[in-house]
């Protein structure tokens, strides 16, 4: 059984905790206790229907204010597939937690009022999506129910998101007039909707291809930990462990080490299942080297004829999550697959305006919830290649020196 | 080169070609996990009950430094109030590894007059292992504390990070956590401040006993049936022992029951079933129409935020 990862938002009147609770309920996934919880919270509420949001509204908070808060993560399962939820509140820290949630998905669910149409905030969450480069983006106009399931509703708002979507850099994009209140084409086809061909949303969740969207192609692998066991059974034995982040990787395959720029070739990869023929993403494994030669956490493993770009000099994309505003000068902490440097900012090219993609190049920092190009000056070389290209190692967050707290999230040009 | 586990015993592969099962997927996210908090944390400790969630978690930590040993101790909170059985294997269990088990007790801390016993007939310690687990934390200056939690547990555990930071009195603030982007964690803080670290975040009830399946992993007696005498209260069946005694009207028999979850005694239920072997478990949990906790667990019925307002104090 395969996994996808859907990031989900909407905004607080989109129905998207409903349209949650409707496919956590009709896949089963909901208990009978935590049914009957929110059937006794609506009831003292003296709501005339059960509020499904009450499933995934979990804080204190979010309950007595009705509003959805921080990301929460929600799992379900069918034959076909599991799903990990990221739902993500479309107000409140809203490019914060939209790209917290885009940044793991392989799909993006935007939801749309059909009776609202496109709005403000649909635009900025598509835009988000494919910031994050997230590969699949699915349109649900919902509440259908509310327009007499108008098929000219549902095609007008189509067309127009289609139009916005040629701005945007989205590899796959689909569309479901559903109500998720009703639950109408959410599990099952609805016979309120005859002119709709297409399948319902979880037939396309389920049916979704995604093998094809990770890197096979360009050989990386971060080194995490070095494993040296020094037992008297295995002395010697000294291994390289991570996570693969692109390519595949096999036992004698000649490889390049970064920074040092030594080659060698692999002369295991192990488990603790046992030996591992083909390493490939995202898999967890120790690879063993033919030559003794100095490798430490940070550097990485890649193939002599396919080297990632090597600088001191970022070029990226950045999105702004705290009160606090960056300009040129600011020092920041910076994470970049497994290594930690010190990076200072050199300018703020310019400021992208999430909702209508305008550049204003006379910004000169950026404050919460905002994203623009920004370079910067690094303390050591990172390896890093373009976040189109690549996910893993085009994306770097930041930090603030003196509070810890993550502040920024980058997404590294190259040179593709 | 074998270790114990799925490869060596001939286990099920996976859907294809350079695919990996949803299974395969979340166990290597949770050993990445586990690597970047070996490696970026001075005194990390993991912590170990014997559930089958801290069991899991071990195992994945064995993989993680495999063929190497698991660089960091194991914790376990003594309620003082354990299912026999769960001790005896917590201790074989943590021996097998080769990993150093440390254990802090209510008791001790109940006795140096930091907690005091809760009043009443049948008293849980639930809530004061938090104190325990606090001082055990400054006392041995952890930096890092993995949990077993998962996210499907608990509405208030949905909303937790992987890493999730606990400021000098260990406190979560559920409404000012750190973004988490990608898979790169931020486990900075300052001295006295400490990150708690979830790597099975991700997996389900389901997912844990299909892994526990798959990988033959051993567990505690008490998860499978087998007799015992109980009675009901507030619709759970409490085993009788030393720590929980039937009152007036409670009426006591015997009957085939299994945990689905590994507790304090006086606060955790058992469910009547006939499931014997992980297999059967797996059959059990597919079909089952309530969450475990909403099931067995006393301690999260107190209220609608029982979790939360717990975890804000520092609770696992």
């Amino acid at each position: 059984m395969e996994l996808l990862r859907v990031a989900t938002a909407g905004s607080v009147d989109d129905g998207k905790s409903t349209l949650i609770g409707r496919l956590l309920f009709d896949s089963k996934a909901i208990f009978e206790d935590q049914l009957e919880a929110v059937e006794r919270v609506s009831a003292q509420r003296g709501d005339d229907y059960t509020d499904l949001a009450l499933l995934t509204d979990g804080l204190r908070a979010e309950r007595e204010q009705g509003i959805t808060i921080d990301v929460a993560y929600r799992y379900f399962a069918t034959p076909a597939r599991k799903f990990i939820i990221a739902d993500t509140p479309g107000h409140i820290q809203y490019t914060r937690n939209m790209v917290t949630g885009n940044s793991t998905a392989d799909l993006t669910l935007v939801l749309v009022d059909a009776r609202k149409g496109i709005v403000e905030q649909t635009r900025r969450h598509a835009f988000l999506a494919s910031l994050l480069r997230v590969p699949h983006l699915l349109l649900c106009v919902n509440k259908m129910d509310l327009v007499d399931y108008d098929r000219g509703v549902f095609d007008a708002i189509r067309d127009e998101f289609a139009a916005f979507a040629t701005r945007l850099d989205v590899a796959d994009l689909s569309f479901v007039p559903i109500s998720a209140l009703q639950g109408d084409n959410v599990v099952q086809r609805s016979a309120n909707m005859p002119w709709y061909e297409g399948a319902s949303l979880l037939h396309h969740l389920e049916e979704i291809y995604i093998s094809s969207d990770r890197n096979l192609i360009d050989p990386r692998l971060p080194v995490q930990w070095v494993v040296r066991p020094q037992t008297t059974s295995r002395p010697d034995y000294r291994g390289y462990a991570g996570r693969i982040a692109g390519g595949v990787f096999r036992a004698g395959d000649e490889v390049m080490v970064l920074p040092s720029g030594l080659t060698t070739t692999v002369s295991g990869i192990d488990s603790f299942d046992g030996p591992v023929d083909e390493a490939f993403p995202p898999m967890s494994v120790t690879v063993r080297l033919a030559d003794d030669i100095d490798v430490s956490r940070g550097d990485l493993i890649c193939r002599p004829h396919n080297q990632p770009t090597v600088g001191q000099d970022l070029d990226a994309m950045v999105a702004w999550m705290t009160d606090r505003t960056v300009a040129a000068g600011d020092f920041l902490n910076l994470k970049h697959t497994t290594r930690w440097v010190r990076a200072v900012v050199r300018d703020v090219h310019y400021r992208l305006d999430v909702n209508t993609l305008h550049r204003d190049e006379g910004a000169a920092s950026l404050g919460l919830n905002e994203v623009g190009r920004l370079s910067l000056r690094v303390t050591q070389p990172l390896y890093f290649d373009s976040y189109r290209r690549y996910r893993q190692t085009g994306s770097f967050i930041l930090a603030d020196e003196a509070t810890n707290v993550t502040v920024g999230a980058g997404m590294l040009h190259g040179p593709d | 080169m074998d270790g114990r586990g799925r490869a060596a015993a001939g286990g099920p592969a996976g859907p294809g070609r350079y695919q990996l099962s949803h299974l395969e997927a979340i166990e290597s996210h949770s050993v990445h996990i586990i690597r970047e908090v070996a490696a970026e944390f001075e005194r990390p400790v993991l912590l170990f009950s014997g559930g089958k969630d801290s069991v899991v978690m071990l195992r994945l930590a064995e993989k993680a430094f495999w063929p190497g040993k698991i660089p960091f101790p194991v914790l376990h909170v003594d309620t003082g109030h354990n299912f026999p059985e769960v001790l005896e294997f917590r201790d074989r269990t943590v021996d097998e590894v080769g990993a150093t088990l440390l254990v802090s007790s209510v008791q001790a801390s109940i006795d140096a007059g930091r907690v005091s016993e809760p009043q009443g007939p049948d008293p849980s310690r639930n809530r004061l292992q938090t104190r325990t687990l606090l001082d055990a934390i400054a006392e041995h200056r952890f930096d890092a504390v993995f949990g077993g939690a998962r996210r499907d547990e608990e509405k208030a555990r949905a909303k937790e990070r992987v890493f999730s930071f606990r400021d000098e009195f260990g406190q979560w603030d559920p409404k000012n956590q750190r973004p988490e982007l990608w898979s790169l964690y931020n486990g900075r803080h300052r001295q006295g401040e400490h990150i708690r670290v979830f790597p099975i975040s991700d997996w389900t009830e389901l997912d844990i006993w299909q892994y526990v399946a798959d990988e033959g992993i051993g567990l505690p007696s008490i998860y499978y049936s087998h007799r015992r005498t109980v009675f009901r209260r507030d619709g759970m069946l409490l085993a009788t022992g030393p720590f929980v005694t039937p009152r007036p009207g409670e009426e006591v028999f015997e009957a085939t029951v299994r945990y689905r979850t590994v507790g304090d005694m006086t606060c955790t239920g058992a469910v009547e079933s006939m499931a014997a072997t992980a297999e059967d478990i797996v059959a059990e949990v597919a079909a089952s129409r309530l969450t475990e906790r909403g099931a067995t667990r006393a301690d999260d019925r107190v209220s609608e935020a029982a979790m939360e307002d717990r975890k804000r104090e520092g609770y696992f």
